[in-house]
């Protein structure tokens, strides 16, 4: 699975990709991790609030480091 | 062992309870704790011999009063901050300012700037997603003077050490700078000092992404919790020092030490206070040892309230990450007129009060 971390680099997005990556990988999906640290591409896939993550190019959570209650969530 | 996949952590309804439980017990204990600082102030001193006829009994008083008092207020708020923010994410004050006009609008931006969760990391993409959904340049520039300057620790902290009344006074000075500034950068139509891309994205159609709305009472809790946990978790050491410095000019340092370059006689201590601020960034927990100082001396509280909100308000750092979407002029004529608005604010300050 295809995951992009929206974020400028922070202690925040670096957890946040350690969360979701872990939690995939905990159930046996290989993750495709991506880092996108570029003001306009995050602007342009509707990131307001970093960290932002998206699987498979869908923009699923913003804003906030997300717990992995939340993260396996998404793939449900 | 394999793990089950799916551990069902305890049901949403269970974690409720629970989380109304804990409340209907600590909000109690806190009032309590909240009525009886004064006692317990006094007790302690006792138990380690101490008067509060002498200098360093004073002090000490102070200090045993004000540390509790500021981090229990802190707590409170900011985990009642954690809940409100779940009310208002980005997304959804971008929906409420979208096609707002100058004026109300800017009125509106400056006000959800206090309850919106906001980052300077993420200045720029939340200036862009605001433009790109058609909110405007002068009503998106109140959000974001607001969001920073004016904001629950701040408040928290004047409260707690120089009364409500302060409090208020930097909660109407900073919406009133926020709504003047952003309102005169949108009538000076400063759209074409974007940076290019900017323009282009602020033009289309803007990709937007629909939160989950069905946020349960549980999801709310939890983020005051981690706010509270975030927040008060980075901000005590601030907070006892700037309580130790404060207890120890109430205890030793003669009032009127700093009134002669920062009393209200002297006049060129606003701007000059404003300049000073500038190229300082810290957050407000870190300045307010620092304006304790500074009051306790005897400095007017419209040059240190002009100081905070600088430092606050205008930082070197986030200047940069900005300049990254707005052109050296926009950038100029943001600084400017805040800087102009907040040294206004200063003066009407120290000649009124």
């Amino acid at each position: 699975m295809k995951v992009t971390v929206y974020g400028p680099g922070c202690a925040r997005c670096q957890k946040t990709a350690e969360v979701v990556q872990q939690t995939l990988e905990a159930r046996g999906i290989p993750v495709e991790l991506e880092k996108v640290t570029d003001y306009a591409a995050m602007a342009i896939a509707g990131v307001m609030a970093t960290p932002g993550v998206a699987l498979d190019g869908k923009l699923v959570s913003t804003g906030k480091l997300p717990t992995v209650a939340e993260v396996e969530s998404w793939l449900a | 062992m394999q793990e089950p996949a799916n551990l069902p952590s305890s049901p949403p309804s269970t974690r409720l309870r629970r989380w109304l439980l804990s409340l209907a017990v600590l909000t109690p204990l806190w009032l309590l704790a909240y009525a009886y600082l004064d006692e317990f102030a006094t007790a302690l001193l006792g138990l380690i011999g101490l008067s509060r006829a002498t200098h360093l009994g004073e002090a000490v008083h102070f200090f045993f009063y004000d540390t509790p008092k500021v981090l229990l207020l802190l707590t409170g708020i900011v985990f009642l901050m954690g809940i409100i923010q779940t009310f208002f994410a980005p997304e959804r004050t971008r929906a409420l300012l979208s096609g707002k006009r100058l004026g109300l609008g800017n009125v509106l931006a400056a006000s959800l700037g206090i309850v919106t969760p906001f980052c300077s990391c993420s200045a720029v993409p939340l200036f862009i997603g605001f433009l790109s959904a058609g909110v405007p340049l002068g009503v998106t520039f109140s959000f974001l003077i607001s969001a920073p300057m004016v904001n629950e620790v701040a408040l928290v902290l004047l409260f707690g050490m120089f009364g409500w009344q302060v409090a208020a006074l930097y909660l109407g000075m900073g919406l009133l700078i926020a709504i003047v500034a952003g309102m005169l950068i949108g009538r000076l139509r400063m759209e074409r000092h974007l940076e290019d891309w900017v323009q282009k994205i602020a033009k289309g159609e803007g990709a937007t992404h629909a939160p989950d709305e069905d946020v349960s009472w549980v999801q709310r809790f939890e983020a005051g919790r981690g706010h509270v946990r975030e927040i008060v978790g980075k901000v005590w050491p601030y907070v006892i020092a700037g309580i130790a410095l404060g207890a120890g000019i109430h205890g030793y340092v003669p009032e009127d030490f700093m009134a002669a370059i920062m009393g209200r006689d002297a006049w060129w201590s606003v701007p000059a206070a404003v300049l000073l601020g500038v190229p300082m960034y810290t957050n407000a927990a870190g300045i307010i040892p620092i304006v304790e100082a500074l009051i306790g001396k005897g400095a007017a509280l419209g040059t240190v309230l002009a100081f905070m909100m600088s430092v606050i308000a205008l930082s070197a750092p986030e200047m940069i990450i900005l300049r990254k979407a707005l052109k050296p002029r926009l950038i100029a004529t943001f600084a400017g007129v805040v800087a102009c608005g907040i040294v206004l604010v200063g003066f009407v300050f120290n000649a009124v009060l």
